[in-house]
Parts: structure tokens; C-alpha cells; sequence
């Protein structure tokens, strides 16, 4: 079993692996984007009180909640790199770090500018828009110690330490909305009750949550493998890909 | 510089960043963890009278009123329990109508009036289309008319 883990997580297996990987995410992402946002954008109704503006929903939301899920995936990692030393790990965690800070700006800029036509205000310091503000900040802050440590071993030492203790911060942007009295609202659909939302706009949003999990599944095996091209340059058997070149 | 002071300053500067940020963050959520009051805690004592605040309500039906010939608009703010006359002057967001919940930041005036220099409109987490809130409206209107015996 060990040894099964050992080989199929190493670098130069998943170089090879990941691509047919890539194809398949790539396409589906595209084509239930689409469709998604189809149906978000021209066949959903209008908000009873929000009118067209609510559709920024099918954006906004999706991008928050990725953001939170390439976090969690971007700790586990950097946990199993850091206890059972596969390195593979390490590269997933710093391939995902871009990635959730993206999604953590594109949850921010697409909320400020839902903000000020609905609640009258950009930006308000409440709890969840702090929570999601202080994310974004763990993310750059977790790419600062991956480029500022020369040393790639305990540079993916810091920034896994600090990656798994800014878990705190998910179930703190989660919960927000209900421990404290925020100008955001609470949950609509990630709340064990039966989601507050017409089903006509739940498919597309749900679309869209599925198409972005895709689109990020391409992109992080795309920046794992550069990664492992760029850790492994010394190493025998990126020397061979490039002779074959 | 060489390669390590620079590796020294990069670190400092993220430790430095990184300070910043939590105190920043934690600044933030020791002035506003709490968004907003209601009017029950407002009644109850529990806002601050030094400093400016805000109280969350939703707006009484039929409290609305404008001073004409200027921004001036006066309206009831309710939790349901209680209720406070909020004022304010300037223009209001789109969401702003009576029953909406808002938010309005400004103080508290010794009357018991809270003078508001912000108003934000808060929505909840429920989207239907206009039809099916009628619907829902209706239903509500029947299930209450029952209730009181009317039919």
C-alpha cells in the first residue's frame, strides 16, 4: 500500500498522468460553464426584490465558495506534505494558492459591486466580508513565505504551517453570517434547511459551482505539473523530457 | 544587497505584513463584530452613547415620511419588539422600502431620535421570482384572514 502511494504520487508518474485529466476538466468545465451561465444569465427569473442585479449570484457565489474549497484542498495538502513527506503534496498546495487567492479577489470585486446598487455601500467592514478580506490576506501571505524561503523544503514547511492554522479562518466565514448581525446575508443554500432559493435560479448556480470545481481542477494538475518540472529541473527525469525535446 | 539580507528583509516584511493585517482584521471586528444593534438592545442600553453606531430594523409599513422640498426622510425602525424613529438626510438606496430591513449608522439623540448619516438597504437570503412572492404574499394574506376567523 506504501509503496503503491509512494509511486503513483511521485512527480514524474502524475507529469504523465494528469494529462488526459487536464483534456476531460478543461472540456466539462467550458461546456457546464456555458450552459450555466445560459441559464443564469437568460433563462432564470427576475429577483421578486432585487430585479436583474441579483444574477452577479451566479459569480459571486460560486467564486466564494471555491475560494473556501481550494483552501481546504491547499491545508490538506501542505498537512500530508509536511507529515508524510510526498512531495507531490507540497506542489498541489503551492499550485493552489494563485488559484484561491484569484477566486478570493473575484468573491470580493464581484460582492463590492453587488454591494453598492443593493446595500448602497462598496464595502462595510461586517464579519463575512472581514472573514473573506482576512482569507485573501493568508493566501498572498502563504505565497510571500513559499517565494521569500530560498529552500524549497522549509519554504513548504512555513507556508503549510501557515495555511493549516488559518483553517480557523473557514468555518469562521462560514458561520458569520449566523454568530454575528452582518449586513450580508445569511445563507441561502448551504444551510441544512431546504435552500432559500427558487429552483429555477438553484440549477444554474449549482452549474456554476460545478463548473468552477472543473475549472480549478484543470488549472491546479496544469501548475502542479510546472511545478514539478521546475522542483524536479535537476533531476533525471525532467533531464530526459528535455532531451527528448 | 546580497542574496541573504535580502532573503532578511522579504521575511521581516512578511512578518511585518502579516502583523499588520491581524491588527487590522482584529481592529475591524472589535469595532464592528457586531454590525449592527437592534432596537431592543438600543432600548435596553446596551448601544454606546460616546460614539457613533448603527441599528439594523426593518422599516415599519406606513412610517415613511419626506419633508418636502429636500432630502429629509423620517421612518420607524422595528425588530419586531421594539421600535425606533430614525432620521435621515441625503439619498437612499435602491432596496430602501417600507418592511425592507436596513441599516442606518449615527447616533442617538437625547429625544430618543437616532439621526442617521447612512443608510444601507439589507436583503435576505430568499430569491423567488416576483410571481411566487405574490404567491407566497397571498397565501400568507389567506392563512391570516383564516386565523382571525374572517372567512
Amino acid at each position: 500500500m506504501w509503496h503503491w502511494i509512494q509511486r503513483f504520487s511521485s512527480p514524474k508518474h502524475f507529469y504523465t498522468m494528469s494529462v488526459p485529466l487536464i483534456k476531460w476538466f478543461t472540456v466539462g468545465a467550458l461546456l457546464i460553464g456555458l450552459y450555466g451561465l445560459y441559464l443564469g444569465l437568460f433563462v432564470a427569473p427576475t429577483d421578486y426584490q432585487q430585479g436583474e442585479s441579483y444574477r452577479i449570484i451566479f459569480i459571486h457565489v460560486p467564486a466564494a465558495w471555491m475560494s473556501l474549497f481550494v483552501y481546504m484542498v491547499m491545508a490538506a495538502s501542505a498537512g500530508i506534505g509536511i507529515i508524510w513527506q510526498i512531495r507531490l503534496a507540497d506542489m498541489v498546495a503551492a499550485a493552489s494558492a494563485p488559484i484561491g487567492a484569484s477566486f478570493a479577489f473575484l468573491a470580493l470585486v464581484t460582492g463590492s459591486l453587488w454591494g453598492k446598487p443593493m446595500w448602497g455601500a462598496y464595502w462595510v467592514w461586517d464579519a463575512r466580508l472581514t472573514s473573506e478580506l482576512i482569507l485573501l490576506f493568508l493566501y498572498l501571505g502563504y505565497m510571500a513565505l513559499q517565494s521569500a524561503i530560498e529552500d524549497q523544503r522549509s519554504a513548504d514547511k512555513a507556508s503549510g504551517l501557515l495555511a493549516i492554522v488559518g483553517v480557523v479562518n473557514i468555518p469562521i466565514i462560514h458561520y458569520s453570517v449566523e454568530w454575528w448581525n452582518t449586513l450580508h446575508q445569511g445563507a441561502t443554500v448551504t444551510k441544512f434547511d431546504k435552500p432559500s432559493i427558487h429552483v429555477d435560479m438553484l440549477i444554474p448556480l449549482l452549474l456554476m459551482a460545478v463548473a468552477f470545481k472543473l475549472f480549478y481542477a484543470a488549472i491546479v494538475l496544469i501548475r502542479a505539473r510546472n511545478e514539478a518540472l521546475y522542483r524536479d529541473r535537476n533531476r533525471r527525469w525532467v533531464r530526459e523530457l528535455i532531451e527528448q525535446l | 544587497m546580497n542574496k541573504r539580507s535580502r532573503r532578511k528583509v522579504l521575511i521581516i516584511a512578511v512578518v511585518f505584513g502579516v502583523g499588520l493585517a491581524t491588527v487590522l482584521g482584529l481592529t475591524a471586528f472589535q469595532e464592528n463584530l457586531l454590525y449592527f444593534y437592534t432596537p431592543t438592545q438600543i432600548k435596553a442600553g446596551e448601544a454606546p452613547q460616546s460614539h457613533s453606531f448603527r441599528v439594523g430594523g426593518l422599516v415599519v409599513n406606513g412610517s415613511v415620511s419626506r419633508e418636502a422640498g429636500s432630502l429629509k426622510v423620517q421612518f420607524d425602525l422595528t425588530d419586531n419588539a421594539e421600535t425606533m424613529t430614525v432620521q435621515y438626510t441625503g439619498i437612499l438606496p435602491d432596496l430602501f422600502r417600507e418592511g425592507q430591513g436596513i441599516v442606518a449608522m449615527g447616533s442617538l439623540q437625547p429625544n430618543g431620535m437616532f439621526v442617521a448619516d447612512e443608510v444601507l438597504a439589507k436583503h435576505d437570503e430568499n430569491y423567488m421570482p416576483p410571481e411566487v412572492a405574490d404567491a407566497l404574499k397571498a397565501a400568507e394574506q389567506t392563512a391570516k384572514e383564516r386565523a382571525s376567523g374572517k372567512i
